[in-house]
């Protein structure tokens, strides 16, 4: 699977690549996989089964027919030996398409086996669970996982798996994700908020009590969906798929016209042929060769997106990120690293860097936040040391209302640090005034694309701490090539407009959005879809939720609330917004893999008509097309037959790997897959047929 | 040899000169911009619609717009049925004849309300002047317009715009672009020789024997000859069509029918750019059918030229192939006017083409089965259009997205359509009965020269029909009352119908749905359909998906016959 895509260049973390570490579901099972598969293949030749594939049971149908011409060649008319025995010949024939039949289920079975074999080893970690619901008077009663319903509570004890999807009501408690996310570290879950009081069925309690409210009905939590998904249970067919099918199924009618209209013609012209050789060449025109590997490739798209450690809910959704015009990211945890660093103290009204590093240590030693303890470690290189009581002091935490947070110190002073704004409020109200050099300071650190925090102790002002936003590496080349493929980007940020347009521009998206609200992210989806853009984005809260559902894509972290995940249509297990990116070219890799392996096997038919029609008819003189040379009418058919045949088996690689992607405009990407598979799908069988029929035996 | 190819190229340079400059003309006609003939016009046209209720304009829907079609088609069927049937006691036949048998005037309905034209009767001892003007003249003029409006109509779809009403289309189609031409048309003809009279054949003594009398027909040709060819129908007043002297008497007319078949559906390309407000690619389409054309008239000119192997053996050197032409219009304008009058859909003829060598046979059936290279009124356009989607459909894949042309996604609804149109329609029509004639050649068929050569003869006879081109290959015994005339008669009519209503229908669904998708808009991730690249890729799709079910037929047809041919059988 690796290398299958390319565009994923920086950081590299292609499936199966250094994400290794983290892996999600205890590592499939493949051993066996092949030997399951060569079993399928044959247990799909069931006409029941095979019927599904229009294309595919034609060649069934064509099978049976020419078995029975292999017992009794005059089936159908008097046919004079020429050559070869008939019975041996149309043996020959019927074995062939046999192998044709088993290669193209083959494919299919394989691709199906990888997605079982990820969803049995996500059974395993579910087996059914005793839970302990809490009953309406409080007591506990020890029932079955399964007979839980939507809005019961369970007590969940350290140890104990948990039954099913639901919110933590009660309790902290640390819980062990890793057979889903592939984490091994254990996540801290609590009521309240947003992101961690939802809990996943099947994960483990390791310590502490927990009360949870169930949120999902049997067989529909998150993992059941899961593994209904990735089995492909519930595949249904995509519309770009189906649309495919169509033209498929109207080649094959007209190649069925064609071919039954040939038999009068041919007797007409006195070059009668048999059965056996008018099916030999309908299978060969017809596209068995995308016909045959179709499903497979849907199949494999979903199975590399869940490779990708995310999971989609329809394969339409993932067909859908290949149309994506527009991302809407988020700027923290997407385009910068989540957590903002101080980096510099910039002293105001005359205080020196030391006081400055002395005062914001003073408000942020109980700011256990990342960027709390980044000021307190930056504090204590400058040298800064706490010279009060730390018991008797009290923290003051951060409050989107007031904006700041800070310490009232054990002599009654008060250490604030905060947006600018509220700082200024609180000196104002303490007393204090304002000098011109804050401003001068605030919009230097806001022209770095950094986020200024004012810091006061009671009513003076020290300085500014410049919080630095830092721009994951390598997003830039990452955007160009989104650009190159025509995909817009669009960053949405809640900093001030001057902040959000430096780490814009340094992260090179193409449009931000500053200030911004969780009610723009659904406004900027609103406007893009209005103009017939396809929009993707992520997002994990509740307040998501609506913007989720409303984009094309919406791709959910799994650390997110459930209503996030319910309302999107992708959930990633990592929790890595960045993969939307990769999600994007998943799904034009999905496509491009339907259209070339579509363009081989049409222009193979080319190849295959100078093969058959100038040697059956060299009757009708027309031998001198028979550009390739072959030996004999029975050696082309065969030779046709067995390269239509080993065709599908060589190409199922490629169906599952999918063709390689490389981020190029449309019109490259055009020009250099007609020249492999169009131009190439004219050219290959040509040398393929006339090899084959130089090593066959037959004269 | 160097005349006839200046000949040629001439003719040539002269339609696509045209082609901006008509096709602009007919873009403003379509999109009710204001044009020169306004002051004369528009006073008749709001007569006409009032007389018939259509002041309105209301715009229809696909389905509507077929509708209208297809009642109208059948009403003026009906009508025209009825004149033939009675000419017997109707006036304007001075000739004094009957009625035809009830499957020729069927077949003569079928065939020209479908933009056909395909005869299997000889004008002047079949039908009266009565039934050649009021029946097949008018039915020249409407069913013109009828391909015409299709072609607006899916050209408008395709826009992104309403596909507009199709009595309004009809009229102005006739009012704005088929009469007015016509008329100085049928002037010119005149002024060039070719006879309008209402007065019966004449008869004269012959010069060998003055005691024997020989009677010439004649009659109103001229006004019928041109749009004969303007209008594609190719259905001539005479038997042996633009051959004949009274049809066709001169190089100056013969260059006039020429250009005046190829230059609306070479011009409609032009009309597509102005639509789409992308002559860009208007021109590389109009490239791309324009390098095949001449691809086909050099292997047609070069294998007339080249004359038959067996012929010269005898004579001792390299002779034109002049079998079955016409001495004044020679190798060069014979094989120009074949290649055009196949490729057009407009099937008048002025050399026999079952006279043609092989290869000239070869790109005959090739030009009625691919029904692009240059197309029928209208309808050809919009079929080389449909063929766009499918390339599009095929290889846009390919570029990673949903493919999209002119913005709008082409979805399950689109490929069954286009693919039904292009693919399916053809094989129905022309192989099955094609089939079912050769199995049963004596009964049915009637063939004059069997072999590869008869093959040949009865699949070009479906394609005609089904291609609504109505020229024939010739050589049948197709006509009442030979006792297999009721046969072909009969299932050449299901081809016309086929090949004409059910790609009509096809089209303006088609039309439809594209009109009402929200477009795209364009990025560098979108697939461009103006480029020489794509250009390129949709000629490989036409001659892959086009030709491709007719491979087996034209080898063991044309291609078979030129190795037997060569080998001197």
């Amino acid at each position: 699977m690796e290398s299958s895509n390319q565009f994923s260049s920086t950081p590299p973390r292609a499936p199966g690549g250094p994400r290794q570490s983290r892996r999600h579901t205890p590592k499939a099972d493949m051993s066996g996989l092949y030997q399951r598969a060569v079993k399928q293949a044959f247990v799909k030749l069931d006409p029941r089964i095979t019927v599904k594939n229009p294309v595919m049971f034609i060649v069934w149908v064509g099978t049976i027919v020419t078995a029975l011409v292999t017992v009794n060649p005059n089936l159908f008319g008097n046919v004079s030996d020429a050559g070869l025995n008939q019975q041996i010949f149309n043996g020959l024939i019927t074995f062939i398409l046999f192998f044709t039949l088993v290669f193209a289920n083959f494919a299919e079975a394989v691709a199906e086996g990888r997605g079982k074999a990820q969803a049995d080893s996500l059974r395993s970690t579910r087996s059914d669970t005793i839970a302990r619901k809490i009953l309406p008077d409080g007591s506990v009663q020890e029932v079955s996982s399964t007979d839980l319903r939507r809005g019961d509570q369970v007590k969940v004890i350290a140890g104990d798996m948990i039954p099913s999807d639901g919110d933590v009501i009660q309790g902290i408690g640390s819980v062990d994700e890793s057979a889903i996310t592939g984490e091994s570290a254990p996540v801290l879950k609590q009521p309240g908020t947003d992101i961690a009081s939802s809990v996943t069925g099947g994960t483990r309690l390791l310590s502490d009590e927990l009360v949870v409210r169930i949120t999902a009905d049997p067989g529909k939590g998150f993992i059941d969906r899961m593994i209904a998904l990735v089995e492909g249970a519930e595949r249904t067919k995509t519309p770009n798929e189906i649309a495919l099918t169509v033209l498929l199924v109207v080649l094959t009618q007209v190649f069925l016209i064609v071919i039954a209209t040939m038999s009068p013609l041919a007797d007409y012209v006195q070059s009668p042929t048999t059965i056996a050789i008018l099916i030999s060449l309908l299978v060969a025109l017809i596209p068995t060769t995308i016909g045959g590997l179709l499903s497979a490739i849907g199949i494999a798209g979903m199975d590399r997106v869940a490779q990708f450690n995310v999971i989609a809910t329809s394969g339409r959704a993932v067909e859908a990120c290949g149309d994506i015009n527009t991302l809407v990211l988020d700027k923290t945890g997407t385009i910068t690293l989540g957590n903002r660093l101080a980096s510099q103290f910039i002293p105001v009204n005359g205080y020196s860097e030391q006081a400055v590093a002395q005062a914001a240590l003073a408000a942020s030693v109980f700011d256990e936040t990342p960027e709390g303890r980044s000021i307190v470690r930056l504090a204590e290189e400058w040298g800064a040391a706490i010279d009060f009581d730390r018991q008797a002091a009290e923290g003051i935490e951060f409050s989107a209302r007031t904006r700041m947070s800070g310490t009232n110190l054990p002599d009654g002073g008060e250490a604030r640090k905060g947006a600018v704004d509220a700082i200024k409020g609180f000196v104002r109200s303490r007393g204090g005034t304002l000098s011109a050099d804050l401003d001068t300071a605030y919009e230097g650190v806001s022209r770095l694309g950094g986020t200024p925090l004012a810091v006061c102790k009671n009513s003076d002002i020290y300085g500014v701490i410049y919080l630095k936003d830092i721009v994951k590496p390598g997003l830039r080349e990452r955007f160009d090539q989104l650009r190159r493929m025509g995909v817009r980007t669009i960053m949405l940020t809640g900093d001030n407009r001057i902040t959000a347009s430096v780490i814009a521009a340094e992260a090179g998206v193409d449009d931000f959005i500053a200030e911004a609200t969780p009610e723009d992210k659904i406004d900027v989806i609103r406007r893009e879809q209005s103009q017939g853009k396809l929009v993707a984005m992520t997002g994990d809260g509740t307040n998501d939720a609506p913007a989720l559902a409303q984009a094309n894509v919406g791709v959910a972290m799994n650390s997110g609330t459930q209503a996030a995940k319910e309302a999107a249509n992708m959930v990633d297990l990592d929790s890595d917004p960045t993969k939307l990116i990769d999600l994007v070219a998943i799904g034009k890799q999905l496509l491009i893999t339907r259209g070339a392996l579509t363009t081989f096997s049409i222009a193979n038919d080319i190849a295959k008509y100078f093969a058959i029609i100038p040697t059956i008819f060299a009757a009708a003189g027309i031998g001198s097309l028979n550009v390739m040379g072959l030996k004999s009418p029975q050696s082309a058919i065969i030779s046709a037959l067995i390269y239509n045949a080993l065709i599908i088996l060589a190409l199922i690689p490629l169906a599952l790997k999918g063709v390689q992607f490389r981020p190029l405009t449309a019109n490259q990407l055009l020009q250099r897959n007609i020249l492999i598979y169009g131009v190439g799908g004219v050219i290959a069988p040509f040398i393929a047929i006339k090899l084959i029929d130089l090593i066959l035996p037959i004269a | 040899m160097f005349q006839g190819w200046l000949q040629i190229a001439l003719t040539i340079a002269l339609f696509v000169a045209l082609a901006p400059t008509f096709g602009g003309y007919m873009a403003q006609v379509y999109l009710g911009q204001k044009t020169l003939l306004d002051p004369v016009l528009v006073p008749v046209e709001g007569m006409l619609y009032s007389l018939t209720g259509t002041e309105k304009k209301e715009e229809m829907t696909g389905w509507q717009y077929a509708r209208a079609i297809l009642y109208s088609n059948l009403a003026m069927g009906l009508l025209i049925f009825f004149l033939i049937m009675n000419q017997g006691w109707l006036p304007l036949n001075p000739t004094g004849l009957g009625a035809p048998t009830w499957d020729t005037a069927l077949h003569t309905t079928i065939s020209f309300i479908t933009n056909t034209n395909q005869q299997h009767y000889s004008g002047e001892t079949t039908l009266s002047y009565g039934s050649q003007i009021l029946g097949l003249g008018y039915h020249m003029f409407t069913s013109a317009a009828t391909g015409l409006a299709v072609g607006i109509a899916f050209i408008r779809g395709l826009t992104g715009r309403p596909l507009g009403n199709f009595y309004v289309d009809l009229i102005r189609s006739i009012t704005r672009i088929l009469l007015p031409i016509s008329i100085v048309g049928a002037v010119a003809l005149m002024l060039l020789g070719v006879p309008e009279t209402l007065a019966g054949p004449v008869v004269v003594p012959t010069l060998e024997d003055p005691a024997v009398s020989q009677a010439i027909a004649r009659g109103p040709v001229a006004h019928f000859e041109i749009i004969k060819q303007l209008g594609e129908n190719g259905g001539g007043f005479f038997a042996i069509n633009s051959a004949h002297p009274f049809e066709n008497p001169n190089p100056a007319t013969n260059l006039i029918q020429i250009v005046a078949m190829v230059v609306i559906p070479s011009a409609f390309i032009y009309t597509y750019g102005v639509f789409a407000n992308s002559r860009r690619q208007a021109w590389l389409i109009y490239g791309m059918v324009l390098t095949i054309y001449l691809l086909f008239v050099t292997l047609t000119a070069i294998s007339e030229y080249q004359g038959n192997p067996a012929v010269n053996a005898l004579l001792g050197n390299v002779q034109p192939n002049l079998e079955g032409k016409e001495v004044r219009f020679g190798w060069a304008q014979s094989a120009l006017f074949a290649t055009t009058t196949t490729g057009t859909m407009c099937g008048a003829v002025n050399s026999l083409h079952d006279s043609f060598m092989p290869l000239g046979g070869f790109v005959l059936l090739s030009n009625l089965f691919l029904q692009i290279i240059w197309g029928g009124q209208g309808t050809g356009t919009a079929y080389l259009f449909a063929y766009l989607i499918l390339a599009v459909f095929v290889t846009g894949l390919m570029v990673g997205r949903t493919p999209e042309f002119l913005g709008r996604k082409i979805e399950k609804r689109e490929v069954v359509l286009a693919s039904f149109l292009i693919l399916l329609v053809h094989p129905i029509t022309i192989l099955i009965p094609g089939a079912i004639a050769l199995a049963f050649p004596e009964q049915l068929a009637g063939i004059s020269n069997p072999g590869f050569h008869g093959l040949s003869q009865v699949i070009y006879e479906y394609a005609s029909a089904a291609a609504n081109n109505g020229s024939g290959f010739e050589g049948l015994a197709d006509s009442q009352p030979a006792s297999t005339g009721l046969w072909w008669n009969l299932s050449t009519c299901f081809s016309l119908l086929g090949g004409r209503y059910i790609p009509t229908i096809a089209l303006l669904l088609l039309a439809d749905s594209l009109s009402r998708k929200q477009p795209v808009p364009m990025t560098v991730g979108t697939l461009r359909t103006d480029t020489f690249l794509f250009t390129g890729v949709t000629a490989g799709v036409v001659l892959i998906l086009g030709a491709l079910t007719f491979f087996p037929v034209l080898a063991l047809g044309p291609i078979a016959e030129a190795f037997q041919m060569a080998k001197g059988g």
